[in-house]
């Protein structure tokens, strides 16, 4: 007798490809197929319209609402208020100072993302460091021959990006010494430290954009002024930092002790302890945090149109009102909620990437 | 200040001094820890003294300058605006301190409507995140990418001016159910209780007591001899059957007061403003995407040997959920549930936006405008929220200790 392996029967059709896998995912037993279905149905009945008003049946060339004629939605309102969308009341023809900035801080942050490109500390150091000094005179101007453009007539996405950017600039610093002072040996440094973090992490953000408007010029000898963005800045940063210092002990914190404790057998002093050993490791554990950080400041700087600051959504409140353009609200809001969108989304995708990434790592939680 | 330190982290202090040497020099004061470190203290306390002196100072001879008053005196007198919505009785002539507390109630009532929402939207979106039906936990997980990552303030714009305020007029309104929705907000029928109606709600009272006593009982029969009871069932039909029971028995003691069109709105009935609407679904919608989440990492922390465990057990998978995952999820889910209400409380703030009148619009907003006693109203307000998140956090370290692990 011989005995040969009969060759493997391939898997039931049922079991494999399309059908294999609707099998699998979607209609495995009654329950899931009647799921299945209530909420195919719903997604296709509320999707496809959707899809058909956006795309579809939807302007988008014309100079104003007589080329709105399809039913669909009127992008044409959206295409003809870009430029205020994008960069406020700033003078027409300075628009390429925003967008040098901008391309500029792009392309560091790919250079910071990308992993095999080199010198990735000195680029961070420029971006946090040497970036916003640039940032702010190719804004501002009045040197170099540049034209001079008051804050108030910043506004848009520019105005978003200035202040996320400077609240977190900022705000990175101050939220390393409260951090520190909130780990501290001493009494004194620690509650005071714990006081101002627990105040600002406390109230909402908005509060403290009342204070800085309505309190903070008297707060100061007369006649010093301050101009509003400025304000609203100072009250972002002090409210930002105190979210990240929390974010920094938790990075602190995440450090074995026994770092700590080598460090001081080295006989290293606790300034030398911090930069040489603890900081370098805590701040690469620090950095999804820091992201999380940013996109929620991202988020938070609508709220500055409360106290007339003009930024992306409140450019769009403002073309809502417009009598020429009255019943497209739901465009602007969409294209806002898109750039937003956009913004966190990929922020948050790296950031969890970040996590993934460090989690595999060097094993640094404790 | 850095240098000094580092230096004294090179000295070696005496440990390797050679015998013959001459006497150890004293060390500098500086040197030594302990009188830095007090010496650095009171410089802080000094600087912050300083600048907190500076800033009354300033502020003091500014309000001045400017003829303002201060103190809180401005709290007793009459407001003269009216309220949009209120909970209690109020009118133009209550003072200003009520405009406070009407405020007041109104940010307390959209959070907790808030947190009701979100949770409920929350908890369904992260479990069915993790459910094995492709189309649920793409969907789900859509949800969360998206309205995380958009602005509450502009979801708070879209349901107000986009959707609400775009709704019919009071005459077009839309019908069902006896109610109305159109742009003025949504008008619902309002129950009226009449005679007898008070034998029900004490029947609801009384049947949360009696669950109370049948928990108790059941868990210690349980302790002596095993057996179990099925005390949740019983006590939902408690709280639910007993009211109903009596409600039906006793005629059916609660008219309906139906909204009628007179003229150009609404008389009776009960008005839900679309302010209130539209900041209660956003601020829901919102939250629950981030609540999803951390119910998701709640039941994604349980490790598979508990459930394997479970099942080895011979449990079923509906008790293992019961029994063995969700009170585990729990003790990772609730701190940062916790610190999601918080936010929603905070965030309800954005209601000013859109006018409905919560603490800050109400107080932050009109009060302070017709007073002009800008330090006094903001404290006011700042307090109160300040006040919620201390409780709040004070009530997650007592949970946290609790519920910790005690390991070796």
């Amino acid at each position: 007798m011989k005995y040969e392996i009969q060759p493997t029967l391939p898997p039931p059709s049922s079991m494999i490809g399309v059908v294999g896998w609707l099998r699998k995912n979607l209609f495995n037993g009654p329950t899931n197929s009647v799921a299945t279905i209530v909420v195919g149905y719903f997604l296709i009945s509320f999707l496809v319209p959707t899809i058909q008003w956006i795309f579809i049946d939807s302007d988008w060339v014309g100079t104003s609402r007589d080329a709105c004629t399809s039913g669909g939605a009127c992008w044409v309102f959206i295409a003809n208020r870009l430029d205020q969308f994008l960069y406020g009341f700033y003078p027409e023809t300075e628009h390429w100072r925003p967008q040098l900035a901008f391309i500029i801080m792009i392309g560091s942050i790919i250079w910071l993302v990308l992993p095999q490109t080199p010198k990735k500390g000195l680029v961070a150091i420029l971006l946090l460091v040497v970036y916003p000094i640039i940032a702010y005179f190719l804004l501002y101007g009045d040197v170099f021959g540049l034209p001079q453009v008051e804050t108030h007539l910043w506004g848009g996405l520019t105005l978003t990006l200035v202040l996320a950017v400077v609240g977190i600039v900022a705000s990175l610093p101050l939220g390393i010494v409260l951090a520190l002072g909130r780990q501290s040996d001493m009494p004194i440094v620690k509650s005071v430290c714990v006081t101002f973090i627990e105040i600002w992490r406390g109230v909402p953000l908005i509060t403290v954009l009342f204070m800085a408007s309505v309190m903070l010029p008297l707060f100061f000898p007369e006649g010093m002024s301050f101009d509003k963005l400025l304000r609203a800045l100072i009250g972002i940063t002090l409210f930002q930092s105190a979210y990240m210092a929390e974010v920094i002990r938790g990075g602190l914190q995440a450090i074995p002790k026994g770092q700590y404790e080598a460090a001081d057998a080295l006989g290293l002093g606790y300034w030398q302890k911090m930069i040489l050993v603890i900081m370098p490791q805590a701040l690469k554990l620090m950095i999804p945090g820091i992201v999380n950080t940013f996109i929620a400041l991202f988020k938070d700087t609508s709220l500055v149109l409360i106290i007339g600051l003009f930024d992306v959504l409140a450019i769009g409140q403002a073309a809502n009102q417009d009598p020429d353009w009255i019943g497209y609200s739901t465009e602007s809001y969409l294209f806002i909620a898109l750039l937003f969108w956009v913004f966190c989304f990929s922020m948050s995708r790296y950031s969890q990437h970040l996590e993934k990434k460090l989690h595999t790592g060097h094993g640094n939680r404790a | 200040m850095s240098s000094d330190i580092s230096n004294s982290g090179h000295k070696p202090d005496g440990g390797s001094a050679p015998q013959s040497a001459p006497p150890l020099s004293k060390p500098k004061f500086w040197n030594d820890p302990k009188k830095r470190s007090l010496l650095f203290q009171i410089l802080l306390l000094t600087a912050l003294g300083f600048v907190f002196y500076t800033i009354i100072e300033n502020t003091l001879t500014n309000l001045e300058q400017r003829g303002m008053t201060t103190g809180f005196d401005f709290l007793s007198r009459e407001a003269g605006f009216g309220i949009a919505m209120s909970l209690i009785d109020y009118t133009e002539a209550s003072s200003y301190g009520m405009t406070f507390i009407v405020g007041l109630l109104n940010t307390i009532l959209i959070a907790v409507m808030g947190i009701i929402a979100a949770t409920i939207l929350g908890f369904i979106l992260g479990v069915a995140r993790l459910s094995d039906n492709w189309l649920i936990a793409k969907f789900s997980a859509l949800y969360i990418e998206v309205f995380r990552n958009i602005p509450l303030l502009l979801q708070i714009f879209f349901w107000y001016y986009a959707v609400l305020r775009t709704l019919p007029a009071p005459r077009q309104s839309i019908e069902f159910l006896g109610s109305f929705l159109n742009n003025r907000g949504l008008i619902v029928p309002a129950p009226v209780p009449e005679d007898g109606f008070g034998l029900v709600i004490m029947g609801f009272f009384g049947a949360i007591v009696a669950s109370w006593f049948i928990a108790r009982w059941s868990r210690k029969r349980q302790e002596l001899t095993g057996q179990q009871f099925p005390v949740i069932l019983t006590s939902i039909g408690l709280i639910v059957g007993v009211p109903l029971l009596l409600f039906l028995f006793s005629g059916l003691p609660l008219g309906l007061d139906h909204p009628e069109l007179k003229g150009f709105n609404f008389k009776g009935g009960i008005t839900v403003i679309p302010e209130l609407m539209a900041l209660w679904l956003a601020l829901s919608i919102y939250t629950a995407a981030f609540i999803a989440e951390t119910v998701r990492a709640g039941i994604l922390a349980v490790s598979h040997g508990q459930t394997e465990a479970a099942t080895a057990l011979g449990m079923s998978k509906a008790k293992t959920l019961r029994l063995i995952v969700i009170p585990q999820a729990m003790r990772v889910v609730i701190p940062p549930l916790t610190s999601q209400y918080l936010n929603l409380t905070k965030n309800s703030s954005l209601a000013t936006a859109i006018g409905y009148p919560d603490l800050v619009n109400v107080f932050a907003g009109t009060t302070l405008n017709q007073t002009g006693q800008a330090i006094e109203v903001i404290a006011m307000t700042m307090a109160v929220y300040l006040t919620l998140s201390l409780l709040t956090s004070f009530f997650m370290n007592w949970y946290n200790a609790r519920i910790q692990l005690t390991e070796r």
